[in-house]
């Protein structure tokens, strides 16, 4: 089971450095006690897709438009940083989130296939702006929990949540 | 030569007061609540500021005095995750790390079953998911049990407890004997999510059919059609008759009707006649005058 993984995080590895954020990405061998069998193409897609969120999160947090939420969130997850985007219009503040670092591992697989749940060991950087101006700017590392769930060609996030390391 | 002396430790006083207002003690907060709790921050210093609490969850704002504990009502910040508190000071800016986790008490499941219809008698047949929440729609990563049940029209009851990781927790049912509405339920600390499965007579069993002379024709009928555990197999099956004689073959489909299935075909002596519902075969007869 271990080698399926090695070439998941080699080929995320370089899926990630295709992106502007050039996070680099550690995918942890699954941990999925009694679950269904994950296929190595399937994790990878999700893992892929939830790595692509970081964009649409980031972009959609620093112009402060849930719009571009939508091709990567739905439900619980979608509604919360929508209404996150909501406040910081209205206090005038944007944040400006950048991912350094992600520790990935695969939890939960639920048996019908429709969920999968990860976890994220994340480093961050996070920027402050108010009214375009940079108020402070912070490194961060947290760890999130994440569910997400297939749509029609990709999978979305719909559980995206923080939670003490 | 004095004058200049209380000038220079005037400004001294001056630039220790705004370095005070800077250093002089850190705001202090919990590092840790829970979603929807009251909380307070206690600022250091004297003057005015603004309080930001920002994460990807919510972002909140207040005006605050410096050296005044500034309180946040129940309610105020329910979201779980991790949250920066920036205390912006006209010279300074502090900040701090808070963690809101979920509340202990679950509020709703997500619960999925599936198939909502199989036949009976199938092992591991159902399966059962649930992520566990709480008032917030936060999902509850602590470890709690949850009590999967399934139970059929007869009372039978299937009882799995599972204890829940990263919220989440999953389950295996037989479908039982018996045809029928089943009730799937699963139970978070009083919290309950029902479900309901279909379950439909298996395949055939021991497909038996009978064959009489009717004029120069043979009626062939078969008896009572039931699955392995003696539910009765649903009008419309198809019923397949065959009929093989001297090297032809002749094939009747025929549903199910009030149980049985029955058809009259010409009869051919030394025809072998056989009866079958899709893969499973019955009974062969073979037709002599």
């Amino acid at each position: 089971m271990l080698r399926p993984f090695l070439i998941l995080c080699a080929a995320l590895t370089g899926a990630s450095a295709s992106m502007p954020a050039q996070a680099t990405v550690r995918v942890e061998g699954d941990n999925l006690q009694g679950s269904r069998p994950l296929q190595e193409q399937t994790g990878r897609a999700a893992m892929h897709d939830y790595l692509q969120s970081w964009q649409a999160l980031t972009a959609a947090l620093e112009q402060n438009r849930a719009d571009l939420l939508d091709p990567d969130f739905v439900g619980s997850a979608r509604d919360t940083l929508a209404a996150t985007i909501q406040q910081q219009t209205e206090l005038g503040i944007s944040t400006h989130y950048h991912d350094r670092a992600h520790d990935l591992q695969l939890v939960f697989y639920s048996p019908e296939g429709l969920s999968i749940e990860l976890t994220d060991n994340v480093e961050y950087d996070v920027q402050l702006l108010d009214h375009g101006r940079v108020k402070t700017a912070q490194h961060v590392s947290a760890r999130y929990v994440i569910v997400l769930t297939p749509a029609e060609v990709r999978w979305r996030v719909r559980v995206f949540q923080g939670t003490k390391r | 030569m004095k004058v200049r002396c209380v000038l220079v430790l005037g400004g001294l006083f001056i630039a220790m007061s705004h370095i005070a207002l800077a250093t002089g003690g850190r705001m202090s907060l919990p590092k840790t609540i829970e979603a929807g709790s009251s909380f307070s921050i206690q600022t250091p210093g004297r003057g005015n500021a603004a309080l930001f609490i920002i994460g990807t969850g919510q972002a909140l704002k207040r005006d605050v005095q410096l050296g005044q504990t500034v309180f946040f009502a129940a309610g105020s910040l329910y979201n779980a995750g991790h949250y920066l508190a920036i205390l912006e000071g006209d010279s300074f800016t502090e900040t701090e790390s808070l963690d809101v986790v979920p509340a202990s008490k679950p509020s709703n499941l997500s619960f999925l079953a599936k198939p909502s219809r199989l036949p009976v008698g199938l092992h591991a047949g159902i399966t059962g998911a649930v992520y566990v929440f709480d008032a917030y729609r936060n999902l509850i990563s602590e470890a709690m049990p949850v009590s999967f049940e399934l139970s059929d029209p007869m009372g039978t009851v299937q009882k799995r407890i599972v204890v829940t990781r990263y919220g989440a927790a999953r389950t295996e049912m037989d479908s039982t004997a018996q045809q029928g509405v089943d009730s799937f339920v699963a139970r978070v600390a009083g919290i309950k999510s029902t479900r309901v499965v279909g379950q439909v007579p298996g395949d055939p069993c021991g497909l038996k059919m009978n064959a009489e002379p009717s004029g120069q024709r043979i009626h062939l009928v078969t008896d009572a059609v039931r699955d392995c555990n003696g539910n009765a197999v649903p009008d419309g099956t198809i019923i397949t008759f065959t009929e093989t004689f001297s090297g032809y073959q002749s094939t009747i489909d025929e549903p199910l009707k009030h149980g049985i299935a029955q058809v009259t075909i010409s009869a051919h002596n030394g025809a072998v006649l056989s009866v079958a519902s899709g893969v499973v075969m019955g009974n062969q007869i073979r037709w002599e005058k």
